[in-house]
């Protein structure tokens, strides 16, 4: 038998409600589990690539330095790379920052907050860096798909994957396309 | 009757030329067009920028006025009576537009009407309105007085009589030249001395650029058409920054009324500024001539319908220009790491491990 | 008034003289996409979404008046690309965070978004990020989300008898200025105006009514917009 497709998934910048819809296909994740095998990914607590994977999913956009690596290493190992929910397409609710120079952001958040006494701006480099804006997977790397969605509901994702993994083009109709 | 004389097209300036040598050919036009139409009121929308003519004209006018050419009973024809205003323009191109330029005279924002009604039907304060170039208005004089078929006589079968162009650019001669139509460019190109040429702009941004292999083409309405401007760009030209200015400035005068024009050539813009940073791709011409056919063909006014011919022509005639400039790669990410984390890596005190790509 | 026909999409439909093509369509139950049309209002011809093909020309469908040599096509590759692509342009000319949008579902952009299968836009963009006005006690306005169809501005003059909103500058500074300099709590829009209500973005909303309505019992959550016009066809 020729080895099961692998798939890959991680969470940029997002809520991790994405991987939670994933969750959402009920028992057909016994049907999804006889079909691929899950390579790195916040489902198996794998942390690296074990090697070459067939399909990349995506949750999140892209906030900080440390995402643009992330983004770009599921590039480098996935053959099919797919964007899901509406953070990994337009930045969604994070990016909600981009109307406010980051600068007035971190200032709100960490010096003049009304509950603040004698606060300040993170500096650990153990903190990823934060880029001056919230970018969409698709202006860091290349992405082959898109699943829109917040989250994308249980069927995008099952209706999606099970066409990537016959070598289809994953098509969804009117009632799977939201962005909410 | 009104004379269009917001000679706002970039590289324009004949009517320029009518203003100061001709003036009384132009009002001539006006009262014989009046004449036909049956109108009494002129109105010549001038030009912001050539607020300086106006007292030259205004004595023109005055002394049309003392010889009986205007006024009541117009050359002592009894019941003909028609005289001309200046009405300035505000300063802004869309007001070229006729229907924007009306808005505008009537003293509101200058922005198109919807159309139809037409102003032949319903134009200046809602009247039945003849609205010409200045142009126009003196072939017509020209006409009454030499005869139609003198008229005819010149130019090509389709485009008549002679067409009054303003060149400019790379060229030892530049001016206004009134030339029969059908003239090819390069016969243009040596009347006016640029035998260098690399490209020229007939018909101002929203005419046609062409390129030297195409400069046996003529200058006529079934050909190359232009309101008159004709623009000579040397070889030491960037063409791409030229198309990217144009870009610009109709970006720029799009009134914002209507979506395609306001946010197309905005986004035309930067995906301009993506090529000519060398962030291009060939997936960036293939959307923008998407998004140039969009905005050419869904646009509510000439502005919109014709902002995008810069890009699309050259697109056209000098592909060259933009796919020298493209990535070598398939995929350019739009964020540029380095500048994206300069803040924080400032803020932190120690620079990101990520690496440029 | 006078009956004549015209060709719509290849058949002969009756049309009522000073009816534009849109409302011709309507009357036969052919939905040509819009967004800045309102039956109620004067059109405005702002976003080119109904652009349509009269005799194999593009004609903007809701100021174009119908007439008896017309043959018409509404349906087409060629126009529903172009109006993909108006969509998209709107998108990213403004900041629309649909999962946290109060018009979500029930928005008219996101409907057209969802009809013409856009996944995300992808156009660089504009980002103008204009501040919100909650200055008035019942309602706010989030010029983020504005596609600036004028419905607001003709509802204003044609409804309810004021001028409380308008257009002001041009190309892409364009926006909604209010007839008064002090926000839009200073100016004489009322809960109950047309004004208020006939946004079809998430841009003029009424305050404390958003979120309502469940997912799947919005406008859009089931059938495409638009729907509601064909249905009357069969
Ligand atoms: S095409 Fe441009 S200038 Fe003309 S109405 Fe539309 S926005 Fe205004
Ligand atoms: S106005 Fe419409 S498109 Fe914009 S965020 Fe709200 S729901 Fe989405
Ligand atoms: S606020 Fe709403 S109704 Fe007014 S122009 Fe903007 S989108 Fe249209
Ligand atoms: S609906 Fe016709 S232009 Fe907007």
């Amino acid at each position: 038998m020729a080895a099961k497709p692998r798939v890959a998934t991680c969470s940029l910048t997002g809520c991790f409600g994405c991987h939670m819809s994933l969750l959402d296909i009920d028992e057909r994740i016994i049907d999804l589990i006889g079909l691929v095998d899950f390579d790195k990914s916040p489902i198996d607590d794998i942390k690296s690539f074990t090697g070459p994977v067939d399909v990349g999913i995506i949750e999140g956009g892209v906030s900080n330095d440390e995402n643009v690596e992330v983004l770009r290493s599921f590039r480098e190992h996935c053959g099919v790379l797919v964007a899901v929910g509406e953070c990994a397409l337009t930045g969604g609710v994070p990016s909600m920052r981009n109307l406010v120079p980051l600068k007035e952001c971190l200032e709100e958040a960490y010096l003049k907050g009304p509950t603040l006494v004698g606060g300040a701006i993170p500096n650990d480099p153990e903190i990823p860096l934060l880029l001056d804006r919230v970018y969409p997977c698709h202006e860091v790397v290349r992405i082959d798909y898109m699943l829109p969605g917040c989250p994308p509901s249980a069927d995008v994702l099952w209706t999606a994957l099970a066409a990537l993994l016959k070598g289809e083009e994953p098509k969804l109709g009117y009632e799977l396309i939201k962005y909410d | 009757m009104v004379c269009n004389a917001d000679e706002g097209e970039p590289g324009t300036f004949k009517d320029r030329v009518v203003f100061t040598e001709v003036p009384d050919l132009l009002f001539e036009g006006m009262t014989v067009a009046g004449y036909a139409v049956g109108a009494s009121e002129g109105i010549v929308y001038l030009r912001a920028e050539y607020e300086y003519l106006l007292p030259g004209l205004l004595e023109v006018l005055d002394r049309r006025r003392r010889l009986g050419l205007l006024g009541r009973n117009i050359c002592g024809k009894e019941g003909f009576d028609f005289d001309v205003r200046i009405q300035m323009g505000a300063g802004s191109y869309v007001c070229g537009e006729e229907s924007s330029l009306l808005e505008s005279a009537e003293g509101r924002r200058g922005a198109p009407r919807t159309r139809p009604p037409f102003p032949v039907t319903r134009g200046y304060r809602n009247q039945p309105t003849a609205l010409n170039n200045a142009e126009t208005l003196c072939c017509a004089a020209r006409i009454l007085a030499k005869g139609a078929d003198w008229f005819a006589a010149q130019g090509t079968r389709d485009s008549t009589g002679t067409k009054l162009l303003s060149v400019s650019g790379d060229c030892a001669r530049p001016g206004t030249y009134e030339v029969e139509f059908g003239l090819s460019v390069n016969k243009l190109l040596a009347l006016v001395g640029a035998d260098e040429a690399a490209a020229v702009q007939v018909g101002g941004p929203s005419g046609t650029c062409v390129a030297p292999k195409d400069f046996g083409r003529k200058i006529c309405y079934e050909d190359l058409s232009t309101g008159g401007s004709v623009m000579v760009f040397g070889p030491g030209r960037d063409m791409l920054e030229v198309v990217r200015d144009f870009t610009e400035f109709f970006a720029e005068e799009s009134c914002g009324w209507c979506a395609p024009c306001r946010v197309g050539t905005e986004v035309l813009l930067r995906m301009l500024d993506e090529i000519r940073d060398g962030r291009g791709t060939q997936d960036h011409l293939y959307r923008m001539m998407q998004l140039g056919d969009t905005v050419k063909a869904c646009s509510r006014c000439g502005l919109g319908q014709t902002a995008v011919n810069p890009f699309l022509t050259t697109l056209r005639n000098m592909r060259d220009i933009y796919t020298e400039r493209l990535s070598a790669h398939e995929y350019v990410p739009r964020l540029d790491l380095k500048k994206a984390v300069a803040f924080s890596e400032e803020l932190a005190g120690h620079r990101s491990e990520v690496k440029e790509e | 008034m006078k009956k004549f026909t015209f060709v719509l999409n290849g058949r002969d439909v009756e049309a009522l003289e000073g009816q534009s093509i849109l409302e011709a369509a309507d009357g036969a139950g052919v939905y040509i996409p819009r967004l800045c049309y309102h039956k109620d209002l004067l059109p405005g011809g702002h976003c080119r979404v109904c652009s349509v093909k009269v005799n194999g020309k593009v004609a903007n469908a809701c100021t174009m008046p119908a007439a008896d040599w017309m043959v018409v096509d509404t349906d087409t590759e060629e126009l529903n690309e172009y109006r993909r692509l108006i969509i998209e342009l709107l998108f990213v000319e403004g900041n629309h965070f649909c999962p946290i949008c109060e018009k979500s579902g029930d928005c008219e952009l996101q409907a057209l978004a969802y009809k013409f299968g856009m996944t995300a836009p992808l156009w660089p963009t504009l980002s103008k990020n204009p501040p919100v006005d909650a200055s008035h006690p019942d309602v706010f306005i989030d010029r983020n989300r504005c596609v600036l169809c004028g419905r607001c501005v003709r509802a204003s003059r044609e409804r309810d008898g004021k001028s409380v909103f308008g257009l002001e500058g041009r190309g892409i500074r364009t926006r909604i200025a209010l007839d008064s300099l002090d926000g839009l709590g200073m100016t004489a829009l009322g809960r109950n105006d047309a004004a208020a209500t006939i946004c079809p973005t998430g841009s003029l909303v009424l305050k404390r009514v958003g979120f309502t309505t469940p997912y799947g019992a919005r406008a859009y959550d089931k059938a495409p917009i638009g729907s509601e016009i064909e249905k009357k066809e069969e």
